[in-house]
């Protein structure tokens, strides 16, 4: 079974979710090649020719990749499709935009976020909020799949396939990118971070987020929300952690102020430790964390940052 | 301008829904059942289109069982001038609804599609952009932001990294993200308005589309559940055990 996947990127370099669907992908058990599609992409298609196990390394170097538009992207996808059995991309943003357009192309029902390969057509994967699993098999034909990347470990990065350039396919011109607005931050992303740490409504403005930020700083921690806290204005979307937002499963995330709603346990309950700090003792954030403080957090966090640095951290 | 708006029947979000023990599916017996949130944000973005003057008539269509017709009566009584039901009795694909909505889109011949980004239950977020692929439109998918001009629609989109605006041609699709509106409460004047509204009974045959599933589902079960932990006292005791018991700091 040939295999393609394709790579998330921002075009100077990989997101690690490309190693990790690469695991996902070669559970299917065939050769693998990686699509970097994109603009001045070669430093991606570099880093991504070191992903062990990765064939080759397709590289479609165009100005219409550059903000990876679904309707170009599939267009280049689905010509390239033809000699793969199988096509797989992280369920990123990006991701859940073309993959479901080439399914279509292809006439082929599309599996969204695979949480795990049971055998060469048969995956897992979650549905309502993560609160049921449905093992799903694959009719003939070729198979169209994102990857629920948190749920894989990355593939080593000893590899050195080689990068062969594509020619870009004819995109159906009818869409352009007109700017983004991107969060800056210096703190690691969201998706990779080994620590998050996460406020909700109980946090009351952005300007408190402030104080998860000094905790963040001392654990090399990510920072997201809930989406009660996102819709209140405290931070950008892109912070939101839940079924509809950013799946996340770090070695620790800490909830602060969050109340544990099935909606955003979707997005953190594969966690390895969960933390929570909320002054309800009832909120049902307590059921699924392993530690659990009934406290003010306006009190509880400037305490955990002083603790944190009085022991080096 | 016509814009269709496709939603879907759903297990309530505040439910909490049960496994069956025998894993053939989830129980869905007695549960309260609502409109998809996101397509609610969808109903809310045609029907404000339409009081902007930009759309002209908002039609809902969901594809479902009878009952999906509850669906479409709160649609309407949202401000939805008519209905389409397609009745279908079992789980409908995205691909066979992106299908049965392509051919409604030709015989309709909206400007805007407007779709939830994704359905709570089965959580694929796959239609709008297969049918912005059947139909070889552009798509602005997750939007929180939709501006109509002229022969284009500017829609922004919220992205892992934050916010990207696309520039597509009309006819367009999207799909809502949660922050593009707060849906509005339909009036009890409203409600009774939306009974006389017409809704067109379907089938997919009449779509030439073949409804049966072509994934085979082998089982649904629980997922892994957590143990609950412990409460601890103080915030040193938390920094020690994360420390000292769990090792993750
Ligand atoms: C279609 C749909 C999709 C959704 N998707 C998501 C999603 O992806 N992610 C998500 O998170 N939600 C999502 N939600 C929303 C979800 O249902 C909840 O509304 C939301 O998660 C609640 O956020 P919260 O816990 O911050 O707020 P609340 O439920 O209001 O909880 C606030 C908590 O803070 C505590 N608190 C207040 N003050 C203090 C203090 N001083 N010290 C300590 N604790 C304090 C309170 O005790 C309470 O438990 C979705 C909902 C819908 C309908």
């Amino acid at each position: 079974m040939a295999v393609l996947l394709i790579a998330e990127h921002d075009n100077k370099s990989l997101k690690d979710s490309t190693a990790k669907a690469m695991t996902a992908a070669q559970a299917l058990g065939g050769p693998v090649d990686i699509l970097v599609a994109g603009q001045d992409a070669k430093p991606a298609a570099d880093a991504a020719a070191k992903i062990a196990g990765a064939g080759k390394v397709l590289l479609a170097d165009d100005a219409q990749y550059g903000h990876q538009l679904a309707e170009n992207m599939a267009a280049l996808i689905v010509e390239l499709a033809g000699k793969y059995d199988a096509v797989l991309s992280p369920a990123s943003t990006n991701g859940k935009n073309f993959m479901p357009r080439v399914a279509a192309a292809l006439d082929v029902p599309q599996i969204s976020e695979i949480v795990s390969v049971d055998g060469p057509d048969t995956f897992t994967r979650p549905i309502y909020a993560g609160n049921a699993m449905q093992q799903v098999q694959a009719p003939a034909g070729k198979k169209i799949i994102t990857v629920r990347t948190t749920a894989f470990k990355a593939a080593e990065t000893t590899g050195s396939a080689s990068v062969e350039s594509v020619s870009a396919a004819k995109g159906p011109g009818v869409s352009e990118f007109v700017g983004e607005e991107l969060s800056k931050s210096e703190r690691p992303e969201l998706a990779s971070a080994k620590v998050v740490i996460s406020g909700g409504r109980g946090m009351q403005s952005g300007e408190n987020f402030h104080l998860l930020e000094k905790v963040a700083d001392r654990l090399k921690a990510a920072v997201g929300a809930s989406r009660a806290a996102v819709d209140a204005g405290f931070v950008p979307n892109d912070y939101q952690v839940g079924q509809t937002g950013k799946v996340v499963a770090p070695e620790l995330y800490i909830a602060v102020g969050i109340s544990g709603a099935i909606q955003h346990l979707a997005g953190m309950k594969d966690s390895k430790v969960i933390v929570a700090i909320n002054k309800d003792e009832e909120a049902p954030i307590f059921q699924v964390a392993d530690y659990g403080l009934v406290a003010d957090l306006f009190k509880a966090v400037p305490e955990l940052e002083e603790e944190l640095k009085k022991q080096g951290y | 301008m016509k814009v269709l708006v496709p939603i879907k029947r759903v297990v309530d979000y505040n439910v909490k829904i049960r496994v069956k023990p025998d894993q053939t599916g989830v129980d869905l017996a007695n549960v309260k059942m609502s409109m998809n949130p996101f397509d609610e944000i969808g109903v809310e973005e045609a029907i404000r289109l339409k009081e902007k003057g930009v759309a002209t008539e908002v039609i809902a269509v969901s594809i479902g069982p009878q009952e999906a017709q509850e669906t479409i009566r709160t649609a309407l009584a949202m401000g939805a001038d008519r209905g389409i039901l397609v009745k279908v009795d079992h789980e409908v694909e995205p691909l066979t609804v992106a299908k049965i909505l392509a051919r409604i889109a030709k015989a309709e011949s909206p400007q805007l599609i407007i779709l939830g980004k994704q359905a709570i239950d089965d959580d694929s977020n796959q239609t709008g952009q297969m049918l912005a692929q059947l139909l070889g439109w552009a798509q602005g998918t997750f939007a929180s932001k939709v501006v109509v001009e002229g022969d284009t629609v500017d829609v922004t989109r919220e992205v892992d990294g934050g916010l990207q605006t696309v520039r597509l041609k009309l006819p367009a699709i999207v799909t809502t993200d949660l922050r593009l509106n707060e849906p509005r409460y339909a009036s009890l004047p409203n409600i009774m308005k939306a009974k006389k509204k017409p809704i067109d009974a379907k089938a997919a045959s009449d779509y030439g589309v073949d409804p049966a599933p072509r994934l085979k589902v082998l089982k649904t079960t629980e997922p892994p559940k957590r143990k609950g932990g412990v409460k601890v006292k103080t915030v040193q005791e938390l920094v020690d055990k994360l420390k000292n018991e769990a090792g993750v700091i």
